[in-house]
């Protein structure tokens, strides 16, 4: 089984569009999706659920009143300012459990709680995992875990040999769950400043957790000078640039339909240019020893 | 007053909406780069840099002559950071939050702390604009305790823009808290509404008054103007789709310094969100 992780570093670059048109030209893969936080992927795919389950990811800390003898030695303990005159504020909480230990009254408890959802479907090119962080939560990056696990389990069922993980933007906690141990990691960039900075940290990360990269220059139109300025760079630090797609308001008219740019507009330079990006990539992962 | 610039999607326009803003007020400003896994904001202000400082997390050093392996430390912690083997426990700082249990716990006293740089925080400033932004080390997992050192940056006698990172977990929580009021950039696509109405619930539940700013509009359809009416929410301003605005950013050239009238606009939106906000 062959593992390719999607990521940016700065968000809004077309990870989700490419990975879903990349899905489209696999044919028969598990996708998953890793920006747990904020997944856009099922508008493109359109998953059904076969099996969903809770996400307990943390605790949370909850006072007995009648319990409490107003000491405040929580409140001198807790690290994250949670407990503001004895009154426990569940979103700053972290569940370290601190305050439970030091409380010499024995009035706070821990209590699980559930954190998201995560699911495993069917899509039209093979299998989906998926998940949905509730707005606001922590341990995005344990429920990335559980998606990739999800991933894997359902490959080895079904004997698929391919996951392609679509990552989220950063390089912090949930980013480093999405490409932990995989085969590939391709960078998707635009040519601006910003970009290219946020290409830069990722690949450093990429190479801090030995992950092979690739780079995808999207949008690389809107500026040639800066899109040079990444090949240069990437040939400096010999990384290949597996595709180069150009802007064109297509790709946004597919997103408003639901669909992936190659259903929607087959024929187009876009979809073109995406086909030779993707065959870069499954040549670029033959070419990775297999471990 | 505490302005947020946030937004669930990422590259929707947050940080030249930030920009935008700080570069537009006529009075004192203080911009913050919260997205310290990216931060972008120094990238479109070129700031002069007057001060960096190291930001450490504390993280258990255990003193294995005093340590009886009793396991105590390890049934604790919440995290899975240490890991009782039969010669010693083990440590994984990358799962480490930080909270001390384990030092407070130990029967033995065989846990100590020590510091462990996770980045740096850097204050400089652009023009009349003061910038303080926060640059997680690469690799470094958490992004949420180094944000709490950049907040402690903000000087509330000036006006504080937050540009925050995208997402809606922890990271984004932890640089909203204490806004006064939300800015939700967001462009008018499918993606765009499905992770703002994930962002508006984050919003919500912190109890932050807020508006949307509609970014890139023109492409896309009009399901996100549908949806801010239905739910009340005041559409504070829009940018149009323009080739000339992405490629002035492209070059990490703020569109406000170039293209007219924008920095009136961007001082009728601070008004009104003054209007807006209780504070």
């Amino acid at each position: 089984m062959r593992q390719i992780t999607i990521l940016s570093g700065k968000g809004g670059t077309g990870k989700t569009t490419l990975t879903a048109s990349f899905a489209a030209l696999a044919k028969r893969l598990v996708v998953a999706d890793c920006d747990v936080d904020a997944p856009d992927l099922h508008m493109l795919l359109k998953p059904t659920v076969m099996r969903k389950q809770e996400f307990r990811g943390s605790k949370v800390a909850v006072m007995d009143r009648s319990k409490c003898i107003k000491c405040g030695i929580c409140e001198e303990r807790c690290r994250f300012n949670a407990i503001n005159e004895l009154e426990i504020d569940p979103i700053l909480c972290e569940g370290c459990g601190v305050c439970a230990y030091v409380c010499p009254a024995e009035a706070i408890t821990l209590n699980e709680k559930v954190c998201g959802y995560a699911y495993v479907s069917t899509i039209r090119y093979g299998f989906m995992s998926h998940a949905r962080l509730n707005p606001g939560e922590e341990n995005s990056g344990k429920l990335v875990t559980l998606v990739r696990h999800n991933a894997r389990q359902i490959a080895q069922k079904e004997k698929v040999e391919l996951i392609l993980n679509d990552g989220p933007p950063g390089i912090g906690c949930p980013v480093i769950a999405s490409v932990t141990g995989v085969d590939l990691g391709v960078v998707v960039v635009e040519p601006t400043l910003s970009g290219i900075h946020d290409m830069e940290r990722a690949l450093k990360m990429l190479n801090h957790f030995q992950i092979n990269p690739l780079v995808c220059i999207n949008k690389y139109d809107l500026n040639m000078e800066n899109t040079k300025k990444i090949e240069e760079f990437c040939m400096d630090n010999g990384i290949e640039v597996a595709g180069r797609i150009s802007f064109d308001p297509i790709v946004t008219e597919a997103m408003v339909m639901g669909k992936t740019v190659l259903e929607y507009s087959p024929n187009s330079a876009v979809s073109r240019e995406i086909r030779e990006g993707w065959s870069r990539i499954l040549n670029a992962l033959g070419s990775v020893d297999h471990v | 007053m505490i302005i947020s610039v946030a937004s669930g999607k990422g590259g929707t326009g947050k940080t030249t909406v930030a920009v935008a803003l700080a570069l537009s007020a006529d009075e004192d400003v203080q911009l913050i780069d919260c997205d310290v896994e990216e931060p972008n904001v120094h990238i479109l202000l070129r700031p002069k840099i007057d001060e960096e400082r190291p930001v450490y997390s504390l993280v258990p050093a255990i003193l294995e002559d005093r340590c009886n392996l009793c396991g105590k430390c390890v049934d604790l912690c919440q995290y899975n950071a240490l890991f009782l083997s039969p010669e010693k426990v083990l440590f994984y700082p990358e799962l480490c939050h930080s909270c001390g249990l384990c030092a407070i716990a130990c029967p033995e006293e065989a846990i100590t702390e020590e510091k462990r740089q996770i980045g740096v925080v850097r204050r400089g400033s652009a023009q009349k604009v003061d910038v303080v932004y926060g640059e997680l080390n690469v690799g470094e997992p958490m992004a949420a305790p180094l944000i709490r050192e950049v907040k402690k940056e903000v000087d509330r006698e000036k006006t504080v823009i937050v540009d925050a990172p995208p997402g809606a977990s922890c990271p984004v929580v932890e640089s909203v808290y204490g806004s006064d009021f939300a800015l939700l950039v967001t462009e008018p696509t499918p993606f765009g509404l499905h992770d703002l109405k994930i962002a508006v619930e984050v919003l919500r539940t912190l109890k932050i008054p807020l508006g949307v700013v509609v970014n890139r509009a023109g492409i896309g359809d009009g399901k996100v103007y549908e949806y801010c009416g239905e739910e009340g929410i005041p559409i504070m301003l829009e940018i149009p789709f323009s080739k000339e605005i992405a490629e002035l950013y492209s070059r990490g050239v703020p569109f406000v310094t170039r293209m007219e009238g924008w920095r009136e606009k961007f001082r009728n939106l601070l008004e009104k969100i003054r209007r807006c906000s209780p504070a």
